[in-house]
């Protein structure tokens, strides 16, 4: 924090009486291991960090992002030829008459020092478990700093540890079974644990497989299949510039046209989230009911869409997209799950969803990892990879029976030019028809 | 250009190690994104990124540590920390590479008009400006928006053998896009944005017909709504370039990538239908598909001398006459599986290792004119701009739909259709490729958005082809 700290300190006393600035920043050093058949397929590390300018003058404003060197003389040299590069760009810029800053000079520390675990121990650990299994994935760690200063005064900070082992384990027939262990805290035994549990679906997996034609189905999405539902509707699904400009997946939803179960509530939840609690515009992040009891509700707004949609504004980013979402859970106990599915799909995992009709909220994917077909409340055979082409006002409205009452708790592990730090709170969801197609 | 060179030469003379091999890649990049949205001009997003990634082999053992600090103290601590993670990972390492040969390759590739100066900032904006402005008054027009990114890239490789390969390379990426609405439904068109970009200057954005484009968009788009939907059941489907580019590289490209093949990307990207044993003997396509990796088109997206981890790059067909001969693996995947491939190792930047991906892959036209393609369909559909894509994980099932649709009656192209979908399986697909368009038929292009590996790298590949027909396709609309 002290370096980010100097910078700010060094740029307020830098710029005219007529400019303002918004400085982000962002860092990390991390640690990301590959494995293939149990081994280490790939290692190395990553210490990165980086600086986001906005500065402002006389309505106008231009956005630069400076990779910082890490010494601090260095630093503050870029951060001069930055804050340079945007004085020279700001006269070339008309007006924009969708700036809306705050000036409100809020406060935000979060800071988590929990101590990382001990590679030479996770590795052994990995080896250990996944002894005589082929286990693939990708092991990261490390801390992950995010910064915001204002010109007005604003000041954020949020920093925490945490690694992530998003991982798999294949049967010799090539079908797999999908697990993970995030947080900050590595215990030996809870690792085992999930291990032991991926190695007992994999038994299953190795049973002959049962094709399924094209058709209608009961099925049970497992929270990590809902996510990837949920993951695509959030790409501008709630944004209120993709509502406003017809991009929206949800836009007959946000009309009043189309309806979800009332069993479907869901929200975008910083508070006690491992996001952090501000936006890399200058605005303290809120809670946000997005959909209530099956009708839309909030939307994310950022300040450029407050400003040209006459919105309020609650703390989006830039791409107005949730990232510690959360939706509301239901009364299915994990208990009664095959039970009352009877006899259709248990589903664990979807893959590469995309829309077949964005503005009717159809979307189609396939199935991925153990996706078993069962009977009578038993599993009986795994499915082969099968599409399915559905709506969303479908899946998530009239086909929708339950909710399970248990959630779980899913830790992105993206990792595209940095470690994502979003998440979702999932039930698992029972629907009476889902409609495959190849 | 290169003024980082001598400096990080000096440094990397200075570095010390008790590696049997070691090599420096440092990365430069400069950006700048701006668009018009509604004739408002948003505020431009500018970018200035460096770093460097040292990689050691240790008895065979390979690590590496990326950094932002390329002073000579900060690559001295990354090389430890790089020789660290090597001892670290070594009881547990899947590959011992103490045989794998390295590069002591010399050369400099430098975009096409690179020295051609790029128009001002403020020039940059009134051409969008301009553009943005000549989408006609129309209510039904709610939101339209026209772009250009511009990235400059300098790489420079060093390493323990010898090698000193620098690239400096600029792409453009302009892009218009403009969505209708009728209280009911919605459309939206495109040109460019992630299916174009090329290396080179201004002239990308001449060949790219910027000037111009937005009014045809619109009125493309305002078309959709008023078009019917696409019908249920099996046709002859003419593709144009624009969705071809995606045809190739979710249903040929990916698939061919070594270490997908070699189960590296089980856990993330996926792996593929196509088996080690099947190169040199599947019949991929019909006869008439012919691949390449085609390093050499100087303004396609992926055209470079040397890949990220320094092997020479030069013309490779992976597919002639429709049997698959290659696959897409750079030195180390060669090394690993014993076979032979391409010089396709590539990363993001600075902070992600190389790893197998696509480049330039493209299809070499055939003999029929545009006319000749439509021409020859009795009953079938032409479809253009790709807009969904979603396939499985061994790159086998997919569905793909487009912006644009127009059916084909003996011979004669009909009336536009909206939300024009097909799925298929590939290891099918290609072998209903029934006519491939000349060369007057065939575009470069590319997408900046290619995503794989863990950890997550987004890449710049380059695709070329001619517009191509598949007969017997399954077709379909959608809901509105």
């Amino acid at each position: 924090m002290n370096t980010f700290k100097a910078l700010v300190d060094w740029l307020k006393q830098a710029i005219t009486e007529t400019e303002q600035f918004h400085l982000g920043f962002a860092a990390e050093s991390s640690e990301f291991v590959r494995f293939n058949h149990a081994k280490v397929r790939q290692a190395g590390q990553v210490q990165q960090a980086s600086l986001n300018l906005k500065l402002i003058e006389g309505g106008r404003h231009a956005d630069l992002s400076i990779t910082l060197a890490g010494e601090p003389e260095l630093d503050r040299q870029r951060l001069a030829a930055g804050l340079q590069q945007l004085r020279e760009t700001l006269p070339l810029l008309p007006q924009d008459p969708y700036l809306l800053l705050n000036h409100n000079a809020w406060q935000s520390q979060n800071e988590q020092a929990h101590p990382l675990p001990d590679l030479a121990q996770v590795l052994e650990d990995i080896s250990q478990a996944a002894n005589g299994a082929d286990l693939v994935g990708i092991y990261a760690a490390g801390p992950i700093s995010r910064g915001f200063a204002s010109s007005d005064g604003a000041f954020g900070w949020h920093q925490a540890n945490s690694f992530n082992f998003d991982f798999s384990l294949f049967h010799a027939n090539g079908e797999a079974v999908k697990a993970s262990y995030a947080g900050n805290h590595w215990d030996s035994a809870e690792f085992a644990r999930r291990v032991q549990l991926a190695r007992e679906q994999l038994e299953f997996l190795g049973r002959p497989l049962h094709k399924l034609a094209p058709g209608e189905y009961r099925a049970y999405l497992a929270p990590a299949a809902l996510e990837e539902i949920i993951s695509l509707i959030t790409w501008g699904g709630f944004s209120a510039q993709s509502i406003a400009s017809k991009g929206s997946s949800l836009q007959k939803l946000y009309a009043g046209e189309q309806h979800l179960s009332p069993l479907v509530s869901v929200d975008e939840q910083i508070s006690g989230s491992l996001s952090q609690a501000f936006s890399s515009e200058g605005y303290p992040r809120s809670d946000v009911t997005l959909i209530n009891a099956g009708k839309a509700d909030g939307q994310l707004v950022n300040s450029r869409s407050a400003a040209e949609y006459g919105l309020s504004a609650n703390g989006a980013g830039s791409d107005e997209s949730p990232s510690a979402l959360q939706m509301a859970a239901g009364c299915l106990a994990q208990a009664d799950i095959l039970k009352q599915l009877g006899t259709g799909l248990y589903i664990s995992n979807l893959w590469y969803l995309n829309y077949s009709d964005l503005p009717a909220a159809r979307l189609t994917g396939m199935t991925r990892f153990a996706t078993f077909w069962v009977e009578d409340g038993e599993i009986k055979a795994p499915v082969s990879t099968m599409r399915f082409d559905d709506s969303v006002y479908s899946l998530l409205g009239s086909q929708l029976e339950a909710l399970t009452a248990e959630r779980e708790l899913l830790l992105s592990a993206s990792t595209y030019g940095q470690r994502n730090t979003s998440s979702n709170l999932l039930p698992g969801a029972l629907v009476k028809r889902l409609t495959l197609t190849l | 250009m290169f003024d980082h060179h001598a400096t990080l030469k000096k440094h990397f003379g200075a570095l010390r190690t008790s590696a049997e091999f070691f090599s420096l890649r440092y990365v430069r990049e400069s950006g700048q994104y701006l668009s018009v949205r509604k004739n408002v001009a948003e505020p431009p997003s500018l970018s200035q990124d460096e770093g460097a990634m040292l990689t050691v082999r240790l008895n065979g053992v390979e690590a590496y540590a990326a950094t932002h600090d390329i002073s000579l103290s900060g690559l001295q601590a990354a090389l430890e920390r790089a020789e660290q993670q090597a001892r670290q990972i070594r009881p547990h390492a899947l590959l011992d590479l103490r045989d794998q040969q390295v590069s002591s390759d010399v050369a400099d590739y430098l975009s096409p008009d690179l020295s051609q100066p790029f128009p001002s900032l403020s020039d940059c904006y009134q051409l969008l400006g301009d553009e943005s402005a000549a989408v006609p008054k129309d209510e039904r027009l709610v939101s339209w928006d026209v772009s250009l990114g511009l990235t400059h890239v300098e790489q420079i490789y060093l390493n323990s053998a010898g090698a000193e390969l620098r690239q400096a390379q600029r792409f453009v990426f302009p892009g218009v896009s403009v969505t209708a609405y009728d209280g009911n439904d919605s459309q939206t068109r495109t040109l460019g944005g992630t299916n174009f970009g090329q290396q080179g200057g201004f002239d990308v954005i001449s060949r790219f017909g910027l000037q111009g484009a937005a009014p045809k968009v619109a009125d493309s788009a305002l078309q959709l709504l008023l078009a019917p939907n696409t019908p249920t059941g099996p046709r002859d489907l003419l593709l144009l370039p624009d969705q071809m580019i995606l045809q190739i590289h979710e249903s040929i490209g990916h698939p061919l990538e070594l270490d997908r093949i070699l189960g590296d990307e089980r856990n993330y990207a996926g792996t593929s239908f196509v088996k080690a044993e099947d190169f040199g003997h599947l019949q991929y396509g019909s006869k008439l598909l012919n691949v390449t990796f085609d390093p050499d088109i100087p303004e396609q997206l992926a055209s470079y001398s040397h890949d990220d981890d320094g092997t020479r790059a030069s013309k490779q067909f992976l597919i002639r006459d429709g049997l698959l001969l290659k696959p897409l693996g750079g030195a180390l995947s060669q090394f690993r599986s014993g076979m032979s491939g391409v010089a396709n190792s590539r990363a993001s930047s600075w902070n992600r290792a190389p790893i197998d991906r696509m480049a330039n892959l493209n299809i070499e036209p055939g003999n029929q004119s545009m006319a000749q393609l439509i021409g020859g369909i009795e009953h079938g559909i032409l479809m253009s701009t790709n807009r969904s894509w979603s396939i499985d994980d061994a790159r086998n099932k997919f569905q793909f739909g487009c912006e644009w649709g127009q059916l084909i009656e003996n011979g004669e192209l009909k009336g536009v259709v909206k939300n024009p979908n097909y799925r298929a399986i590939s290891a099918q697909f290609w072998g209903n490729l029934s006519a491939v368009g000349d060369a007057g038929t065939s575009r470069v292009l590319g997408t900046p958005n290619c995503g794989k590996g863990e950890p997550n790298q987004v890449i710049r590949v380059g695709h070329a082809s001619p517009a191509c027909v598949f007969s017997n396709i399954d077709v379909f609309g959608g809901d509105a």
